[in-house]
């Protein structure tokens, strides 16, 4: 479980985030959702240590990331499978060494035992056989299936999606949709996707929350809570 | 950021980087590689300026000592004049030109597209992951680069007095291997052990500290060149005066 309690986040005067809390419940998906610019990304990084934040804790499995040493944050973040927006794939590998690359850096796994992880990968995902490809070959949308097989190498126990059907087509939406449903039946891992598509929350998540100035706040019935 | 403060940074910089787990099985082919880039591909470029050094030191020696001194002189001035000062700074200089700037400019690209924080996500410490095979695969490449840029220059020298200065490969040899003392040759390669940590770190530390886009990309290529260039004059000096002085 994932608990962010009184999360504040300012840059200079700008208030990002004030006093945000939920929780990720296991085996759950929750969604953010918002507007762009509201500083979704913020808190998906901040709960990772990777912005500090002014002011509140994140605990995972009751191991609060804010104060842990940096060995202890690298064990988390173990425990994280990341989609970033902009793929973040490392442009000097193919699709094969990108997704290798955390099994050969956590792992002791062979070379054949490796390979054979990356295709079972690349089937979830639906890119067998696109192994040799550099990410600049590859579509918008493919590369971000490429982003969640590398995000799925070491198991993870959560999966965080940053905005994972922003600037895709229909049809790629619907794949990267039905990846996320797939993902969460199959893995049983919890995470959180955060969006402004509302049919995307809708889709996926268990729990919506809407993030907007900074504040959370749960949305129940949802079309309603928008409009209002 | 004043100038102690960002000798301070620099420096936190160089120690964060290197004095961590190695984690040798997974970084070796990652120094191999740096090695390779370093080593291999400046190569060619180290190459064309070791000749033009080696057929300038000759002319230049010749125009000042001929007709005043033995023949033989030019061999022990050109060799320790190589060793000592042209080899090392002029090899370190193009290498600071050509590897430092591509050094920040990956490191700043990888910034700026995310590719950093996704190894801190990865739970890949980037400073391993980037820093240490670049640093360390410096350290061994710009030594070796070094004494092959010597051997040509004093190579290139040697054959041009033999056939246009009417000096003998012999007597030219003779006065290299003479006036030979290893204390000058190895201080000079201390000189590049030296440099090639300031060399890498420079482009390190300016491609870690990008923000924003390509602009900032291009800066970060820029100041890493002119820092490490700056650096190298400043630990040439130093060195020399610990060494020779």
């Amino acid at each position: 479980m994932i608990e962010i309690r009184n999360l504040s986040k300012r840059f200079d005067s700008l208030v990002v985030l004030d006093d945000v809390s939920f929780r990720v419940n296991d085996a759950s998906l929750v969604v953010v959702l918002g507007p762009s610019g509201t500083g979704k990304t913020v808190l998906l990084k901040a709960m990772l240590g990777l912005l500090p934040v002014d002011s509140g804790e994140v605990l995972f499995d009751g191991r609060e990331i804010q104060t842990a040493t940096e060995k202890e944050i690298y064990d988390i973040r173990k425990q994280v499978g990341f989609v970033f927006q902009g793929t973040a794939l490392f442009d000097s590998m193919n699709v094969a060494d990108n997704i290798a690359l955390p099994l050969c850096e956590h792992t002791t796994l062979s070379a054949k035992e490796i390979r054979k992880r990356l295709c079972s990968l690349l089937e979830v995902v639906g890119m067998a056989g696109k192994a040799n490809l550099y990410p600049q070959s590859l579509s918008g949308g493919m590369k971000r299936l490429v982003a969640v097989a590398r995000a799925l190498a070491l198991n993870p126990k959560y999966l965080f999606y940053d905005e994972p059907t922003t600037g895709l087509d229909p049809i790629m939406t619907d794949r990267v949709v039905g990846l996320i449903k797939n993902l969460k039946k199959s893995h049983t891992s919890s995470g959180i996707v955060v969006t402004h598509d509302l049919e995307t929350a809708k889709a996926v998540g268990d729990e919506i929350y809407m993030l907007k100035k900074g504040r959370i706040k749960r949305l129940k019935k949802i079309e309603k809570e928008l409009y209002d | 950021m004043n100038l102690f403060s960002a000798i301070g940074d620099f420096s936190s910089f160089f120690i964060r980087s290197v004095f961590i787990s190695w984690q040798l099985r997974q970084t070796r082919y990652r120094i191999l590689r740096q090695v390779y880039e370093v080593g291999i591909n400046s190569l060619p470029l180290i190459l064309i300026i070791a000749t033009f050094v080696g057929l300038v030191s000759i002319v230049q020696t010749s125009y000042q000592v001929a007709g005043s001194m033995p023949r033989y002189i030019l061999g022990a001035t050109v060799g320790r004049m190589v060793m000592i000062e042209l080899g090392p700074i002029l090899t370190a200089l193009m290498v600071s030109g050509r590897c430092a700037s591509s050094m920040a400019a990956e490191i700043g690209s990888m910034r700026v597209t995310e590719q950093i924080d996704a190894l801190e996500i990865m739970a890949i410490n980037p400073y391993r992951f980037l820093n240490l095979p670049r640093i360390i695969g410096t350290f061994i490449a710009l030594p070796v680069l070094t004494v092959i840029a010597e051997f040509d220059a004093l190579l290139v020298g040697g054959l041009y007095a033999h056939f246009f200065l009417d000096v003998p490969f012999g007597v030219f040899n003779y006065g290299l291997t003479h006036f030979f003392y290893a204390r000058e040759f190895f201080g000079g390669l201390m000189k590049s052990l030296f440099f090639s940590v300031v060399i890498a770190t420079s482009g390190c530390y300016f491609g870690f500290r990008v923000r924003g886009g390509a602009r900032e990309v291009g800066k970060a290529a820029t100041f890493a060149v002119v820092t490490a260039s700056i650096l190298v004059l400043m630990l040439d000096f130093l060195v020399a005066l610990v060494i020779f002085g």
